[in-house]
């Protein structure tokens, strides 16, 4: 038996890295998708174009406008001398926002305090507009700690001192590369097994193999092993890659990583030879993949938290292996994440496993029959 | 190269009902034109969203007295937020590690006298940055609060301002900031790039693979009428699916739409033959369904997505990446669309936009009339 | 101006190369109009690359192609004016009516509304589709699909039609109406160029041009390259011995060009000037060398027919079953899917060491049976014993004593021959060392030894096929099952194909065949006719003859047999 499933598993990895097309599928894709999405898919806001209307032109509204010119998030003021022109330049998206100073900014500031400026956001894109109207705060708060020190202001009672932990410069890329580290290796492991069989019954090579003695157990095994390996070495590749290329730093021990990487593509590749065993040519293999592999991205935590889903779609990803691997990613990558909380993630993914294994074998068989 | 002056109109007419007929019977390019975006949107209107509110926050109060309860108070009537209180840094970090908070507030044991002695007592913020982006709304969410509160004091207890200046925000065409009303237009966009492409990219595959391209090709049939007898059909087809999307979008969702809807047609319609010819250059480079369809996504979906600027600044893209989003049709198609929805009609914005779908288009269109030879060679 | 007869296409000096190869190298040839030209050859000799450079869909690389003296690269509207062109696998838009093909067709041909009716009436009942105008094409059986490509082509009366193997995959009855539509076009003065690999069509052709490494071999009148082997054909009758034995010893002699069993007998095509052996020469006193008339297939052999390669000289190590004499046994198996009866009480049984056919039309049940007996597919009733092994208890025992053979030879393409071997190998549990000794003897037994370090995917078409008889034979079983082994094949690779199966019949192996291709039913011991799931006759091919010997037909080929016995079935029994 064991001979018959090894003969599987070098027939399954010769078959696929000696054929150049196969090869280039499991290698050039996820790389150029790491690179380009690594770098693409930022939540940073930066390089704003902030348009100003300074109706006060006094000294502390220049200096507020320095403020501004001095914050590394701001790449470009562009004054402009009626709100007509505020507002149009907002509307055809000249500007990220729009800063208006009131004539009696000055006054206000010294006699009246607090002193106002509005500031006009485009909410056609609201998590932007969100994160500038962040920036402006603090650039304000910021000012009216020095004006108030420099004019004999008392201190303020309390101050607000902010840590950020575990990616402390809130690097887009330090979340982007771990989560990539899954999303790929499960489009690599899914591919793989999901065309596997379908790509042997399109060829007839599928009948040769049962009228062989191989019984359907061991195809599967046979099927299993060398997704895995390919798994196991597409993550390597990218981990590899996260360190050297884009430092993010491995903060908990590899084996953790990798214990918790076996038994999430086990559950993928449980997925992939479902899909595989209820088709019968590649092409549909393909559409089940992506019917599989869109919501299991989506849904995974790895673009938008999973916080802000309805409760009920938040339940619903508990079969998700993706979200569940999302948590370990961050959490060995950034967290230094102990065992226990690995775990914790960890037990869903194999009961998915289970699941998802044994309903390949049962649909198997009953496809054979 | 051959090339037929001018279309016959009954061979064109004759492919362009033969195409509607295939289309009624095999249903995956209905599947393709109405059941795709019907999932799709689904999928991303409920399960994506960049709106933090209820962002869950441990506050931990190390020694409560009178001042800390006002500042906890304010935190938790706070829309953005959902608290929890807690006595000690020990109880509150393993939630962060598990990611059980988005961030923890820490008043500690010499707060409320620091705070009396205005000896500035320290509100500490502790965010995640394993989730950077919700530690960025958070951090701003913390420091409004933060300003009101001492506001509110300073009011109650006559005192000067500590805040000398503050912003009024006024947030244009989504006062709301529903992050669902500006992801849901740009994901039409990417749909309408997945589907477009995607219809003609297979179904003309599809005639390689089946060998009736070369039947037709050993008729009188000239290249233009292939191609029109290919683009015309799938364009209807793909107009019903924007209107569904769209209708979608505005009942379903609640997305207003504040543009005109000739203004609509017109950006959709330009970028859909884009998105049509480029399935067509994808089959007639590919001719066989399973590398068209897998071209498509790779050419059409995963662009869309990722450098369109639907959800990713594109100003805070590296400088290459940002270069190469002007190639990106859907990039344009994202813009025309939120603004038609929620700004109204801005021919400053819809102009360009459609001036570089256009060029795009055409780009597409000479491509696939060169590519679609009637030889095998 | 052109005259009546001269000649419709028009080939100077044409090459086209694909890569370094070149497919067509310095090609001349005329069709004239008013006749069929069948254009033969080896698979890979160029056929359907001559067939696209007159159909203009490639264009040569040095050379011209005229089609009704319009050139194809010059003028391509001209050329196409008058052109019909079927690709091998027509195409038919599957998801559109009969009905509406044709109109599609006729839209694109520029076919006037007025003159519809009388055109797709006759083409209707030219093709005898006019019950199944609503039927879509996809719903099709594969003759009826050809007849109505070739319908679709016709449309507007073409004056040069290029068919591209029109006749693969189809079967006996379905192949003598396309023949029949065809010869109705003569009449009109269409040039038809008909490329096949099937030499018995070829035979009943005007013009016959044999094409081999992109060079003509041969163009005229089939009967002028029969001529070449007047007096060289023989045929070895009143065999005491065992006919493959006595083809064997045949092939070996310098004397002999090719050797062929025929039914009871063993046909010979002599060299040039070579006297015929002696029986004791083949090893067989009793037997008679009789001269007979000889075939286009003889001919085609002789013109063609490379160095052959000796005997095979596998020897495998079967393993004879305890008890049960007959390798295969069957009874009552039936089939059932939903209401419809694939295979309804089949019975029959195979001695050990008999090479036997199943025959029938498309859909007459023989690949279910043949499915079933693999274990591929179970039975929904009835019992079949294989190598001794009940199929509904112990498969897995029964699968470890076959080889299978798949019609499209399921090969790892990624994989060299030597790594498909090794797979297989595994599969079937040999260690290492048995598995080397496995592997050094087939593969010399089938003079592999050259290929075995090639990637498949490179491989020609008759060094796959040996190697997938080589995987499948591994393993030293007892029966070897064969699923239409050499559909589509030209004669000289089903030679040889057959030369190597011959010699593992000999050393023991039950040969278990599923083919439509009735010459090669004569190799067979014993073959079963099968239509509408039932076994219809069942006997050695010369009985099948015998039976329908008729005063109009008195020397009837297997498929006027065929033919003539599926007629006669479905008179008295109508499905």
């Amino acid at each position: 038996m064991l001979r018959r499933i090894l003969s599987l598993i070098v027939k399954e990895l010769l078959a696929l890295l000696r054929d150049a097309k196969s090869r280039f599928v499991v290698i050039v894709p996820p790389l150029v998708q790491l690179f380009v999405f690594s770098y693409a898919a930022t939540y940073d806001v930066t390089s704003i174009r902030l348009a100003v209307l300074d109706e006060s032109r006094t000294q502390e509204s220049r200096a507020l406008l320095a403020a501004f010119q001095g914050a590394p998030a701001f790449a470009e003021l562009v004054p402009v001398a009626r709100d007509d022109d505020l507002s149009a330049l907002v509307e055809r998206r000249a500007v990220t926002a729009a800063l208006h100073i009131p004539p009696r900014f000055a006054a206000d500031l010294r006699t009246d305090p607090p002193a106002r400026v509005s500031l006009v956001l485009d909410g056609r894109m609201s998590n932007t507009a969100q994160i500038v109207h962040g920036y402006v705060t603090a650039i304000l708060l910021d000012f009216g700690r020095a004006w108030g020190a420099a004019h004999g202001w008392p201190a303020p009672p309390s101050v607000i001192v902010e840590r950020v932990w575990f990616n402390p410069n809130m690097e887009s890329l330090w979340v982007v590369v771990p989560g990539l580290a899954g999303v790929l290796t499960m489009v690599v492991a899914l591919v793989v097994t999901a065309l596997s069989v379908a790509r042997e019954r399109e060829l007839g090579t599928f009948e040769q193999l049962l009228v062989t003695p191989l019984r359907p157990v061991e195809i599967l095994i046979g099927k299993t092993v060398p997704a895995l390996i390919i798994g196991l070495l597409e993550a390597t590749l990218i981990v590899v890659a996260a360190q050297v290329w884009f430092g993010v730093p491995l903060t908990a021990p590899v084996w953790l990583l990798y214990g918790a990487l076996t038994v999430f593509l086990l559950s993928i590749i449980g997925v992939g030879l479902f899909i595989s065993s209820l088709v019968q040519t590649q092409q549909q293999a393909i559409v089940g993949a992506f019917l599989f592999l869109v919501p299991a991205i989506i849904l995974s935590g790895f673009a938008t938290p999973l916080d802000n889903m309805p409760p009920w779609l938040q339940a619903a990803t508990w079969v998700n292996p993706l979200r569940h691997m999302m948590v370990i990613l961050r959490g060995v990558f950034l967290k230094d994440a102990a065992p226990a909380l690995v775990l914790d993630s960890l037990w869903p993914m194999a009961v998915i496993a289970v699941g998802t294994l044994a309903g390949a074998a049962w649909l198997f068989r009953r496809r054979l029959g | 190269m051959t090339r037929s002056a001018g279309l016959d109109p009954r061979r064109t007419a004759a492919l362009v009902r033969k195409e509607a007929l295939q289309v009624m019977r095999d249903p995956s390019s209905l599947a393709i034109a109405f059941v795709l975006p019907l999932v799709l949107l689904f999928l991303f209107g409920y399960g994506v969203s960049l709106d933090a509110d209820d962002v869950r926050l441990a506050v931990v109060v190390e020694n409560p007295t009178p001042d800390t309860a006002g500042f906890t108070a304010t935190l938790a009537n706070s829309p953005y937020f959902q608290v929890t209180e807690l006595r000690s840094r020990q109880e509150a970090v393993p939630l962060l590690d598990r990611g059980a908070v988005r961030g923890i507030v820490v008043l500690g044991q010499r707060f409320s006298a620091d705070y009396r002695a205005g000896a500035e007592a320290p509100v500490q913020v502790i965010l995640d940055g394993a989730d950077a982006n919700t530690a960025r709304l958070v951090q701003g969410y913390v420091q409004g609060v933060w300003s009101t509160w001492l506001t509110q004091e300073a009011l109650r207890q006559g005192r000067s301002l500590a805040v000398p200046v503050v912003a009024e925000g006024h947030v244009r065409y989504n006062p709301q900031l529903r992050s669902r009303n500006f992801l849901i237009p740009g994901l039409i966009a990417i749909i309408m790039a997945l589907i477009g492409t995607l219809l003609t990219a297979l179904v003309v595959a599809r005639e390689w693979e089946r060998g009736t391209m070369e039947s037709l090709m050993a008729t009188r049939v000239g290249v233009g009428e292939i191609l029109v007898g290919k683009l015309l059909p799938y364009f209807v087809l793909g107009m019903g699916g924007m209107a569904l999307s769209v209708g979608l979008a505005v009942t379903l969702f609640q997305v207003p739409f504040r543009g005109s809807v000739a203004a609509l047609v017109l950006v959709s319609a330009v970028f859909l033959l884009g998105a049509l010819a480029m399935g067509l250059v994808i089959s007639a480079l590919t001719r066989n369904q399973f590398a068209a369809g897998q071209v498509a996504i790779v050419a059409a979906f995963l662009p869309a997505f990722m450098l369109s600027g639907f959800v990713f600044e594109i100003s805070a893209m590296p400088l290459p990446i940002q270069a190469l989003t002007t190639v990106v049709s859907a990039r344009y198609f994202v813009s025309s669309l939120q603004t038609l929805f929620l700004a109204g009609t801005v021919w400053r914005v819809l102009l360009p936009d459609l001036l570089a779908m256009t060029a795009i288009a055409a780009v597409f269109l000479a491509i696939a009339v060169r590519s679609t030879r009637k030889r095998l060679d | 101006m052109a005259a009546a007869s001269d000649p419709l296409v028009v080939l100077r000096g044409v090459v086209k190369r694909f890569g370094r190869t070149a497919v067509v190298d310095g090609l001349d040839l005329a069709v004239a109009p008013g006749g069929v030209t069948a254009v033969v050859g080896p698979d890979g000799a160029g056929k359907t690359t001559l067939l696209r450079l007159m159909a203009g869909l490639l264009a040569p690389d040095a050379g011209t192609v005229t089609v009704c003296g319009h050139d194809t690269i010059a003028e391509p509207e001209a050329a196409r004016a008058d052109l019909g062109y079927m690709p091998q696998r027509f195409g038919l838009y599957q998801d559109l009516s009969v009905a509406e093909n044709l109109a599609l067709h006729a839209d694109l041909q520029g076919l006037p509304p007025a003159d519809r009716p009388v055109v797709f009436e006759r083409l209707l009942a030219f093709t005898g589709l006019a019950p199944f105008t609503g039927r879509l094409a996809g719903k099709l059986s594969g003759g009826m699909k050809q007849k109505l490509g070739l319908a679709c082509v016709l449309i507007r009366k073409p004056r040069v039609l290029l068919l591209d193997e029109p006749t693969v995959g189809v079967d006996p009855v379905s192949r003598r109406d396309l023949w029949a539509m065809v010869q109705a076009l003569r009449d009109d003065g269409t040039a038809v160029v008909w490329s096949t690999s099937y030499l018995d069509e070829a035979e009943r052709c005007e013009t016959v041009v044999v094409l081999d490494g992109g060079r003509v071999r041969f163009a005229g009148p089939p009967a002028d390259l029969t001529a070449q082997v007047a007096g060289r054909t023989h045929v070895v009758e009143g065999l005491s011995g065992d006919r493959r034995r006595i083809q064997r010893r045949a092939n070996a002699l310098p004397a002999v060009v090719d050797a062929l069993i025929q039914g009871p007998a063993v046909r010979l095509v002599l060299a040039e000037g070579a006297a015929p052996p002696a029986a004791e020469a083949l090893g067989d006193s009793a037997a008679q060398v009789v001269p007979v008339p000889p075939r286009l297939e003889d001919a085609f052999v002789a013109l063609l027919a490379p160095a052959r390669p000796a005997v095979p000289g596998v020897r495998l190590d079967v393993r004879v079953g305890k008890g049960a004499a007959d390798a295969i046994a069957v009874h009552d198996l039936t089939r059932r899917f939903g209401d419809f009866v694939a295979a309804d009480r089949v019975t029959f049984s195979v001695p050990r060491g008999e090479v036997f056919g199943l025959l029938g039309p498309n859909g007459a049940g023989k690949s279910t049976t043949f499915r079933m007996l693999c274990g591929l597919l179970p039975a929904s009733g009835g019992t079949a014993r294989v190598a001794g092994f009940d199929l509904g208890r112990a498969a897995p025992a029964a699968r470890a004593r076959i080889g299978y053979v798949a019609q499209k030879f399921s090969l790892y393409e990624a994989l060299t021959g030597r790594q498909n071997l090794a797979f297989f190998g595994g599969v079937y549990g040999l260690g290492r060392r048995a598995l080397a000794e496995a592997v050094a003897r087939v593969a010399g037994g089938l003079h592999l030894d050259a290929a075995l370090d090639a990637t498949v995917a490179d491989m020609p078409l008759g060094i796959k096929q040996r190697l997938a008889v080589a995987c499948a034979v591994l393993h030293g079983p007892e029966i070897l099952f064969l699923d239409e082994p050499t559909s589509g094949v030209d004669p000289l690779t089903r030679r040889e194909f057959w030369r190597h199966i011959n010699g593992l019949a000999e050393d023991g192996v039950t040969v278990m065949v599923t083919t439509h291709f009735l010459d090669e039913a004569e190799y067979c011991d014993r073959v079963a006719l099968m239509d509408a799931g039932r076994v219809i006759a069942l006997g050695p091919p010369e009985d099948l003859k015998a039976a329908h010997r008729t005063a109009e037909v008195p020397e009837p080929t297997l498929e006027d047999a065929f033919i003539a016995a599926i007629a006669a079935e479905r008179r008295e029994t109508p499905p």
